[in-house]
């Protein structure tokens, strides 16, 4: 057995199963809330380690990614045996395994567990959903199993918390760890003979399919029915994100307001007041804001997957999303990307090939989010003529589709090619267990809920908020009075033109001439990076027009943009430049927060960097080209 | 006689024995670790909407596998084996 001294109390265990063994419910019943996560570097793997308090020291329990075996297919699975071996730096280097085994598919898993048994290290055995083993009529001779194994067994029903004591037991002292008299055999084959012969020794009695579950999927998985109830969870799913969120998000929103007013009116006038209510306040606003999408997202994503739900709906919809090279799960977390990207984002989690998560990850940003609508309302509203062109359908209707549909067109054109081109998979397959639909464990549920909201206001919220102090720097900064005889609105637009952010704008000008952007619309570009929506508010301080109804893009904004001329007497909207900003908001990044959420779940700033490189590409050349066709046609 | 043919060929309902995986590469390995192993026995469960994945059962537990690997797993039908 293993040289290595064990500390007794103080060892480092990895955490060793499938990806549907109950891993991470084991993990989150011996540590509680106490995990540090992250991820490995390189890939989108999440890494998750925690300190193990077992009475008589402080241990650490490594939760290694789920895998089938050892030998690896791909580089994300290959951080597995990295870890195992101590080559990942920082990782600690397991010195104890734990492998987790559901116990009704054990026969299945032998093989792995054999595998596992030849790292040379001590390892015991945890058998889990012995509830469900006994539930299905199934009988699994444990004792049996540990004589035949040489290891540790034990039986534990991990989100009912059962038998962990006597799991926290025997991790106390692994060296005691009874090693097996004959290693199992290194040759594939060998092992598989191997695994069924103990597989035959020690289950007496097989586990039936699960009648419920079976009676269940009779509908959820029937071809009609299966489809509607599919549509039916999306549709409401979508809804619920879109529509639920609202009246909490307005009540923070009126809360930041008011909690500004309040330091307004009780600190000096002046820049610290400044600072305070529009910098500060108004930035940690911009990370609280998220929160109800956030909860409510994962509060029902958790709930589909721990029901068994997720699995069924990816099986669902996979033949669709196989076209473009990514599979069922990758829908739900593109559908969330239609109300905010950075829910979408999160809600990649539950993917587990991290190649098709990386390239969701991707292309989320070109879903149409909920923050674009402002714009697009304001620019429709102002410039496309309310005409009828078939029956009810009008043409502001119309374009308003076509924007909807051409981002979503792009997700998925683009994701095909990346899937070909920058991930090119050396063909990993598609295997997807189905699960036994269950009860979700209220505790389960809400601790998966609970780390998700933290991690993101933790990860994701200080980079917001940085991002948003920035931004309110570029905007008041330097402080250039206006003329007394100005009038507020004037002088606010007066105070912008001049500030760092009016600066960029006019610096920008060549740059985005081509499109038809005359300076003005850059410094909406600039401070629109803040959040899509942002640039209405900008726009309407430019033009000094009241902001009182600035949602649907105020009467009086939109006058003053269709009046703004060209020296040359030429509207500044002209059609051309219209339908070129239409186009840029449809494909720019132009969102922090997605940049700060996609920096957070792929743990690097390369693939944030490339996802607005891109998109920023794709969107000067589509504008480009739509300024010329329209103003061709025009 | 013991007919042979694909997974993705068994029709819905029916029980197969597998004989091999075809391809001694990667695909092939993580069939193996999945379970699709010689001799075992592999239940078709049914097929998504769409036609592709198909549900199996086998050790114990139900797995949706696409065409392109359910197709790389030779299997004979149980009737005769004489079990």
């Amino acid at each position: 057995m293993s040289a290595t001294a064990l500390d007794p109390g103080a060892t480092v265990f990895g955490l060793l199963g499938s990806p549907n063994a109950g891993k991470t419910t084991l993990f989150n019943a011996l540590t509680g809330l106490r995990a540090r996560v992250g991820n490995y570097p390189g890939v989108t793997v999440e890494r998750r380690e925690a300190r193990l308090d077992l009475g008589g020291g402080e241990a650490t329990l490594i939760d290694l990614p789920g895998t089938y075996g050892l030998e690896p297919i791909s580089a994300d699975e290959a951080v597995v045996g990295d870890v195992l071996e101590g080559r990942i730096e920082g990782a600690p280097q397991p010195e104890a395994l734990i492998v987790v085994a559901d116990a009704c598919s054990l026969s299945r898993t032998l093989p792995f567990i054999g595998e596992s048994l030849l790292l040379g290290r001590p390892v015991c055995v945890v058998l889990t959903m012995l509830d469900e083993l006994a539930a299905r009529g199934g009988v699994i001779d444990l004792p049996r199993l540990e004589a035949a194994l040489g290891v540790p067994v034990v039986g534990v029903v991990g989100h009912r918390g059962r038998g962990l004591d006597a799991l926290r037991h025997l991790l106390s002292d692994p060296a005691e760890w009874s090693a097996p008299a004959v290693l199992p055999p290194s040759d594939r084959a060998e092992r598989a003979g191997w695994a069924a012969s103990i597989a035959e020794t020690v289950i007496d009695q097989a586990p039936a399919r699960h009648a419920l579950t079976e009676r269940i999927d009779r509908i959820v998985l029937h071809p009609l029915w299966g489809s509607l109830l599919f549509a039916f969870v999306m549709i409401t799913f979508f809804q619920l994100i879109f529509s639920a969120a609202g009246p909490a998000m307005d009540w923070i929103d009126g809360a930041i307001g008011g909690l500004g007013e309040v330091a307004r009116a009780t600190l000096p006038a002046g820049w610290m007041a400044d600072l305070v209510a529009d910098g500060l306040i108004a930035g940690v606003g911009s990370v609280v804001i998220f929160l109800p999408q956030i909860v409510i997202l994962f509060s029902l994503l958790y709930l589909l997957e721990d029901v068994g739900y997720m699995a069924r709906a990816a099986f669902v919809i996979d033949r669709v999303m196989g076209r473009i090279g990514l599979e069922g799960r990758s829908f739900v977390a593109l559908l969330s990307s239609y109300a905010c990207a950075v829910p979408g984002i999160m809600a990649t989690r539950t993917i587990p090939s991290p190649r098709d998560r990386l390239v969701t990850i991707l292309v989320a940003p070109l879903m149409t989010c909920s923050a674009r609508l402002p714009v697009y309302a304001l620019l429709i509203s102002a410039f496309v003529p309310e005409r009828a062109v078939l029956g009810p359908i009008g043409l502001q209707g119309l374009v308003l589709l076509g924007l909807y549909v051409g981002g979503a067109a792009a997700a998925l054109g683009v994701a095909a090619l990346f899937k070909k081109t920058l991930v090119p998979g050396d063909g990993l397959p598609f295997a997807m267990e189905l699960p036994t639909y269950r009860w979700p464990t209220l505790r389960v549920w809400a601790t998966q809920v609970y780390e998700s909201a933290w991690a993101f206001l933790r990860r994701a919220g200080t980079i917001i908020l940085l991002a948003s102090l920035l931004l309110w720097v570029l905007l008041t900064f330097p402080r250039v009075e206006a003329p007394p005889d100005m009038d507020a609105q004037a002088a606010a637009s007066y105070a912008l033109e001049r500030s760092i952010a009016g600066r960029l704008g006019h610096a920008i000008e060549p740059a985005i001439a081509p499109l038809g952007f005359d300076w003005k619309i850059g410094v909406g570009l600039v401070s629109s990076l803040a959040a899509r929506e942002i640039l209405v508010a900008t726009l309407a301080q430019i033009y000094a027009a009241e902001q009182s109804d600035e949602e649907a893009g105020g009467a009086s904004l939109r006058e003053a943009l269709r009046s703004d001329l060209r020296p040359d007497g030429t509207p500044v909207f002209d059609p051309p430049t219209v339908g070129a900003l239409l186009v840029f908001f449809v494909f720019a990044l132009q969102c922090t927060s997605t940049i700060a959420i996609i920096k957070r779940e792929t743990n690097s700033w390369r693939w944030p960097a490339f996802a607005f490189g891109y998109l920023f590409v794709l969107a000067y050349v589509a504008s480009f080209a739509t300024h010329r066709v329209i103003g061709a046609l025009a | 006689m013991t007919q042979t043919t694909t997974l993705d060929r068994v029709p819905r309902g029916a029980s197969v024995r597998v004989v091999a995986v075809d391809g001694g590469d990667a695909i092939a390995r993580r069939l193996d670790d999945l379970g699709l192993r010689a001799g075992v026995t592999v239940e078709v469960l049914r097929r998504a909407p769409l036609g592709d994945p198909t549900v199996f059962e086998l050790h114990g537990y139900q797995l949706c596998l696409r065409q392109s690997e359910s197709g790389r797993v030779r299997v004979e039908s149980r009737n005769g084996d004489g079990a």
